[in-house]
């Protein structure tokens, strides 16, 4: 039986042109979100040229163990100015 | 120093409130770029959302960057709608001397377009269109694409 503390639970946000709504998911690594949103027939356009933040900081590499309570941010091509 | 602001920028009152801060604090050069909205493919203006947390972070790593050459950058710039003729975007270096800010203005601009996390959107009959072919991905993109 899981314990109430062993849930990892994180949200992920999709931001600027995006249009989707915050996700809640319980997932251990960005692997794990990897292979939910490929299968997100919303999403998967995006994926290819997303940038990925954990906590507001951007990450390079699926290799990010998360933890209870992480903001993920997907971040599409930018133009500012 | 970084500020953003709801529509179009009041450039005369920026550069000069900018101006004035500085006028004091001995810098040799004061070399601002303004961003105007053109009038082109039709469109009535252009439309912006912000992630503010990475571009606050962004902008006070080259803040940093700057300070080490005995610079200080500044920024403005708009959120939602920005019309035609209109400004959105202004950033100024003050430097003691011209060629720091001049180079700095350069770089600090190229990769603001490369990096800063901003979306545009046209504005054209009544509809907010992301601009995507002008889009850069930001480095590091896709590693939650399908390999």
């Amino acid at each position: 039986m899981n314990k109430k503390e062993d849930v990892v639970l994180v949200r992920v946000e999709f931001l600027g042109p995006i249009q989707k709504d915050a996700l809640e998911l319980e997932i251990v690594n960005l692997n794990e979100l990897a292979a939910i949103l490929q299968k997100d027939e919303e999403v998967k356009e995006w994926l290819d040229n997303c940038a990925v933040a954990v906590n507001d900081n951007l990450v390079t590499s699926l290799e990010c163990e998360l933890k209870n309570g992480d903001k993920i941010s997907l971040l599409p091509p930018v133009c500012g100015g | 120093m970084l500020s953003l602001y709801d529509g179009s920028l009041d450039v005369p009152g920026i550069l000069k409130e900018w101006y004035e801060a500085e006028l004091t604090s001995n810098y040799g050069a004061y070399i601002p770029f303004v961003g105007t909205v053109r009038s082109e493919d039709g469109i009535d203006g252009l439309s912006f959302d912000i992630y503010e947390p990475i571009l606050k972070s962004w902008f006070d790593n080259w803040q940093d960057k700057a300070k080490q050459k005995g610079a200080v950058i500044k920024m403005a710039h708009s959120r939602g709608d920005v019309m035609l003729h209109e400004s959105s975007y202004i950033a100024a270096v003050f430097s003691p001397k011209r060629r720091v800010a001049l180079e700095f203005i350069d770089e600090f601009v190229e990769d603001f377009k490369a990096s800063a996390p901003i979306w545009k959107y046209d504005l054209k009959n009544g509809q907010r269109v992301y601009a995507k072919d002008r889009s850069t991905a930001i480095k590091g993109s896709g590693i939650l694409g399908a390999k």
